[in-house]
């Protein structure tokens, strides 16, 4: 157990990732991805609204650094694809999405901050396949916390923790929220 | 993509229809104009199609003559997946007489989750949302709003100014019978754009004149603005002898190349449609780099998605 895990911010808080490890493990995602890659079309990146665009813009930053070549970047809102959209209660703001590439026969991998119940994957996964057919789509997230109910995995993960269903996790990102953090709530 | 920044608050939609711009604060126009630039994306995608509106049912009822507001809904509402039917009075039970509350009773008795409306009287949208269950959406209504028209017509100058606050705008020609008019001088001052009106003195309404100028000479109305928009003159309207002719007309009122010339370089012309050429607009100016014309149309198919999205995407009562 990490010393950061020891040292709760409030009694019912607990940090999972600090800003340092958070951004290693984006950097060892990258590094894996780089590894996986095969053939010479390089890989799109596409995150999911809100946390998983800025997340796909670090993994695309990583991946120029060391490859030197320009990666297609996205970002997807999948609001429109959500199954609870009848049962939720106000509309929700619609946010960007923004593929301006082709990504057909291409790999492409979708980013997202916390991998939980799989139902945000599976809309994000029907509203891709709208936009052509690529030739693999892959997921990376920052956290996964379990308790899919979805047939749904991700391939690149930052870091798994154990949760239960009432906990909540916060994931922190500077583009958003001024720091870098991720912070599991225990109910 | 050309789109305006999304600035809305983030405030959460609340009514249940849409019957005009009047009610409606400038925070809730900002979110019907940011959800449509997101609804506006969909269109170009290769598949136009998303599964939003699904199982939901909209019915556009048509009492007065339309080509592009009705198509433009029936076209929102096929993107987002719900499932409509279009009735238009000609060739409905209305031509046997039936009254709009019968008609929308039992259209109602089949539960659609809308009803689109588009009636020759002032105020027939606000009387069904008073008297039915279904939610309304104002598709024109007499000589008193088109909500839809004026958010579409924002959007555009959104996309071609980057604002609406500021803006010198004239609005030009048939004032007395345009909705579009009295949708747009709402949305319009609202939003903090200065609106000029430029009509004959006998199509010059003066129940606006302490939020707009008003102004008959159109070479003095039109000089230095931002935005030209151009109105139909409503001949079908007209009980008796407003103008004298149509040529005459042309002449003092029709925007021509000429009098463009007068505004600012980077004006922009708007019209509602459908255009009388060589009436209210010379053909050249209708198919000049000025003309946003086609592009009001393309804004219109996603700010009616946006207004759908906004008065269905949520929880069923």
């Amino acid at each position: 157990m990490k010393a950061e895990r020891t040292r709760p911010k409030t009694p019912k808080e607990t940090r999972v990732l600090t800003g340092r490890s958070l951004r290693a493990a984006i950097s060892s995602m990258a590094t894996a991805i780089q590894g996986d890659q095969k053939g010479t079309s390089p890989v799109a990146i596409v995150g999911i609204q809100s946390r998983g665009v800025p997340l796909a813009a670090r993994l695309a930053g990583c991946l120029e650094t060391a490859t030197r070549r320009k990666i297609d970047l996205g970002s997807l809102d999948i609001t429109l694809y959500r199954d609870d959209l009848s049962t939720v209660g106000t509309r929700p703001i619609l946010k960007a999405t923004r593929i301006p590439f082709s990504i057909d026969g291409r790999t492409v991998i979708l980013v997202d901050d916390v991998l939980y119940t799989g139902r945000t994957i599976r809309a994000a996964l029907d509203e891709l396949v709208d936009f052509g057919r690529p030739a693999r789509i892959a997921l990376a997230v920052l956290i996964d916390r379990g308790h899919r109910e979805l047939p749904i995995q991700a391939d690149y993960v930052g870091k798994g923790i154990k949760t239960s269903r009432l906990d909540r996790v916060d994931v922190r990102l500077t583009e958003i929220d001024g720091t870098d953090e991720v912070v599991l709530v225990k109910r | 993509m050309p789109l305006g920044e999304v600035t809305s608050p983030r405030l959460p939609w609340t009514r249940r229809h849409l019957l005009g711009i009047e009610p409606l604060s400038v925070e809730e126009i900002t979110l019907i104009l940011d959800t449509a630039v997101q609804m506006r994306e969909i269109m170009d995608r290769p598949i136009k199609k998303v599964p939003t509106l699904r199982g939901r049912t909209v019915v556009n009822l048509f009492m007065e003559a339309s080509t592009r507001t009705r198509a433009s809904f029936e076209m929102a509402e096929r993107i987002l997946s719900a499932d409509s039917l279009s009735i238009q009075a000609a060739g409905s039970s209305v031509a046997k007489g039936e009254s709009l509350l019968d008609t929308v009773k039992n259209l109602e008795a089949m539960t659609p989750d809308v009803i689109v409306i588009r009636h020759s009287s002032a105020g027939a949208a606000n009387f069904l949302a008073r008297t039915c269950n279904s939610r309304i959406v104002n598709a024109g209504d007499g000589a008193h709003e088109h909500p839809t028209q004026a958010l579409l017509d924002a959007l555009t100058l959104r996309q071609a100014k980057g604002r609406i606050e500021g803006l010198r705008v004239a609005i030009v020609g048939d004032v007395l019978h345009s909705r579009v008019a009295r949708s747009n001088i709402h949305l319009l001052t609202k939003m903090g754009a200065e609106v000029t009106l430029c009509a004959p003195p006998t199509l010059l309404p003066q129940s606006f004149s302490n939020v707009v100028t008003l102004n008959w000479r159109f070479d003095e109305a039109i000089e230095g603005v931002d935005v030209v928009m151009m109105l139909r003159l409503q001949q079908e309207r007209m009980t008796s002898a407003f103008i004298s002719t149509t040529r005459e007309y042309h002449a003092q009122y029709g925007l021509t190349m000429a009098r463009l010339k007068k505004a600012k370089t980077d004006v922009v012309v708007l019209h509602p449609g459908p255009m009388n050429r060589g009436v209210e607009i010379a053909s050249d100016v209708a198919d000049s780099k000025s003309s946003l014309i086609l592009d009001q149309v393309t804004n219109g198919v996603a700010v009616r998605m946006a207004v759908l999205y906004l008065l269905l995407g949520g929880g069923r009562e």
